[in-house]
């Protein structure tokens, strides 16, 4: 599905946060939105989301502009995918999951054993099967934030927004998220996340959106768009990006980059711990 | 995408509705309330005992069996019956409104008064009782106050801009307290030795005034509200988690909070009318329903009917036979209901918070 902002401006009570967005993303995209806090990353989600109106510009879906779109048709199309937090209630992780299916049930229906299905195929998706029995609230952050990657999963959406994915993971469940993520726009789906986390862009995003306080800062590939330069005028701290080969393993590790153009370079940030101090503006 | 079903993970969803723990489900929705309901026809001040009973039901449906004679038919149809039906009624509506609006409200500590259902109710029956209407006047006049507290709440809450389910808290504390204010000031300006006690013992609860004509006008009011309600139930769980999650889950969260306060406002205000105040009911069965069968509204509904009416016909049971003079309901619920739920606090897991 193409998705597109056309110069989008939006913000609460007709008080403009971000203008003149423009975006233009295909299936199997990510774009990771970077920026530091406040200046609008979640305000622009939601405006995509259509939870809050954009005051101006249009939010396209294969052309067709969804600001009178029904919440069902909009879930249909488009998935959230909220920070992991606790219900108010102890689901089941099935019936969590089953709650995407939600948007193609008629108002007075439950999910059907079809839907089950569906379910249990996002569940295996994601392999968390050992999950299914369990109760959602009792899950840790990484095990919530991987059901409700699959209740986003049984909601079958062409696209995922995904706000901060990973801020309330450990290492290792951050990485098998984000790898996850990666996996499922190589089946197709485009994909919109927020991180604070430039090496997430670099490993993970084949688009970048800079966003300052100012604004738009930046739109175009990891690689051309994350510099020193801009880091250090977005954030104020100094960093040095570092360009390093990687050999894969060449295990069963499904993460052989063979989709990216420079073969095995890989970027991160490194922060600079000279005797100055963290140059801050 | 992967379709690919692995053998674990359909063993695993098959397990958890194992079969041992549905099969309880169905007993307590089935077998229990037939029970109670059964068992309650002999108990009370004139003796009526098993078969006695049975002719008489018997009698009622094939004529040609001649029943037992005149009292016994009188105390059964026109006494118990009636009060029996409207206990389970009282109970299982109170606990399908609390149900929904705890899930509603995010908030399993809510209970159906909390858009001032109940305290409209009280204002309009204390109204009826000043201006000596009779016991369908005070009825009428309970319910249509307890739905206009509501309507009210519903009206104000839309005008403040903020998190909409605080919004209806916050206005539905604002009417419940000034109903209760508008009460008190009947209460004092009534004659205190006819309306006053009159007024009091209605906000106190009671089925001892229930006939066969006003349990029918309550449980058709109460169809109305509950039947939508179960239609709705796999909505009332998206509608449980935060208000843009259930949006971008597809959810029109705004009009189905409408279509729940007005099923449970029905249901609230049809079980007050012929009741009078009774507490705790909407507030502890939800929870109960939900240690026995978890969230999920699909089951935890009928499972609400069922312990809700069950225990409301239990409780009345019990205020009409534990003294000559009939205890109030209102003050037995919660006596019986405190340490209850103290005692499920003290053990639960699962449904608490």
């Amino acid at each position: 599905m193409r998705f597109e902002l056309n110069d989008i401006k939006c913000g609460y009570n007709n008080k403009a946060i971000l203008k003149g967005i423009s975006l233009t993303m295909s299936e199997g995209e990510v774009l990771c939105v970077l920026g530091p806090n406040g200046t609008g990353k979640t305000t622009l989600f939601k405006t995509i989301l259509g939870l809050i109106k954009p005051l101006e510009g249009k939010i396209l879906f294969n052309g067709e502009n969804s600001i009178h779109w029904s919440r069902s048709k909009m879930a249909q199309v488009i998935g959230y995918i909220p920070q992991a937090h606790n219900t108010s209630f102890p689901f089941s992780v099935m019936d969590m999951i089953l709650m995407g299916r939600t948007a193609h049930l008629g108002n007075f229906a439950a999910p059907s054993q079809a839907d089950k299905k569906i379910a249990e195929r996002a569940i295996d998706t994601l392999d968390i099967s050992y999950l299914a029995n369990r109760i959602f609230t009792e899950l840790s952050g990484g095990e919530k934030q991987l059901v409700l990657i699959a209740r986003a999963l049984a909601q079958e959406p062409q696209i995922l927004v995904m706000d901060e994915p990973t801020s309330a993971l450990d290492f290792g469940n951050q990485l098998k998220v984000l790898s996850q993520v990666k996996q499922l726009a190589r089946q197709g789906l485009t994909i919109i996340m927020a991180s604070h986390v430039p090496d997430h862009a670099f490993f993970y995003a084949t688009k970048v959106m800079l966003l300052s306080h100012g604004g738009l800062f930046g739109l175009g590939k990891a690689n051309d768009i994350i510099t020193e330069d801009k880091l250090r005028e977005l954030y104020g701290v100094n960093v040095r990006i570092i360009k390093t080969g990687v050999q894969s393993d060449n295990d069963d590790d499904d993460d052989d980059d063979n989709d990216s153009d420079s073969d095995s370079e890989v970027r991160m940030c490194v922060p600079l711990q000279s005797n100055r101090n963290w140059g801050l503006k | 995408m992967l379709v690919r079903i692995n053998d674990n993970t359909r063993d695993a969803l098959a397990e958890s509705e194992s079969e041992g723990n549905l099969r309880k489900v169905y007993f307590v929705v089935v077998l229990l309330p037939i029970l109670a309901f059964i068992l309650s026809f002999p108990l009370g001040r004139y003796p009526i005992t098993i078969p006695d009973l049975l002719a008489a039901l018997l009698g009622k449906i094939f004529p040609y069996i001649h029943g037992p004679e005149g009292v016994i038919n009188t105390v059964i149809f026109q006494v118990r019956l009636p009060r029996i039906i409207a206990a389970m009624i009282v109970g299982a509506a109170l606990s399908i409104a609390g149900a929904a609006y705890q899930g509603m409200f995010k908030n399993p500590l809510v209970s159906p008064d909390i858009l001032g259902a109940s305290s409209g109710a009280g204002l309009g029956a204390a109204l009826a009782i000043f201006f000596s209407l009779n016991v369908v006047g005070i009825q009428v006049s309970a319910f249509v106050v307890s739905l206009l507290a509501v309507v009210a709440v519903y009206f104000l809450s839309n005008k403040i801009k903020r998190d909409p389910t605080l919004a209806l808290v916050l206005t539905g504390i604002l009417v419940g307290t000034l109903c209760s204010s508008f009460t008190s000031l009947l209460k004092y300006m009534a004659d205190p030795y006819d309306k006053l006690p009159a007024i009091t013992f209605w906000l106190m609860g009671s089925l001892a005034t229930v006939s066969p004509k006003n349990v029918m006008s309550s449980f058709v009011i109460m169809l109305l509200g509950g039947v939508p309600l179960y239609l709705l139930r796999w909505r009332l769980n998206v509608l449980s988690l935060e208000e843009e999650e259930g949006k971008t889950l597809g959810l029109e969260t705004g009009k189905l909070r409408l279509a729940v306060i007005i099923c449970s406002s029905l249901l609230t205000a049809g079980a007050v009318s012929i009741s009078g105040l009774i507490g705790w009911v909407g507030l502890i069965v939800p929870h109960l329903a939900r240690m026995l069968v978890g969230p999920n509204y699909k089951v935890l509904l009928p499972v609400s009917i069922a312990i809700g009416s069950v225990y409301m016909l239990l409780v009345d049971d019990l205020a009409r036979c534990l003294t000559s003079a009939e205890i109030p309901l209102g003050i037995l619920t919660s006596i019986i209901g405190a340490p209850f739920f103290f005692a499920i606090l003290l053990r639960g897991k699962r449904g608490m918070v």
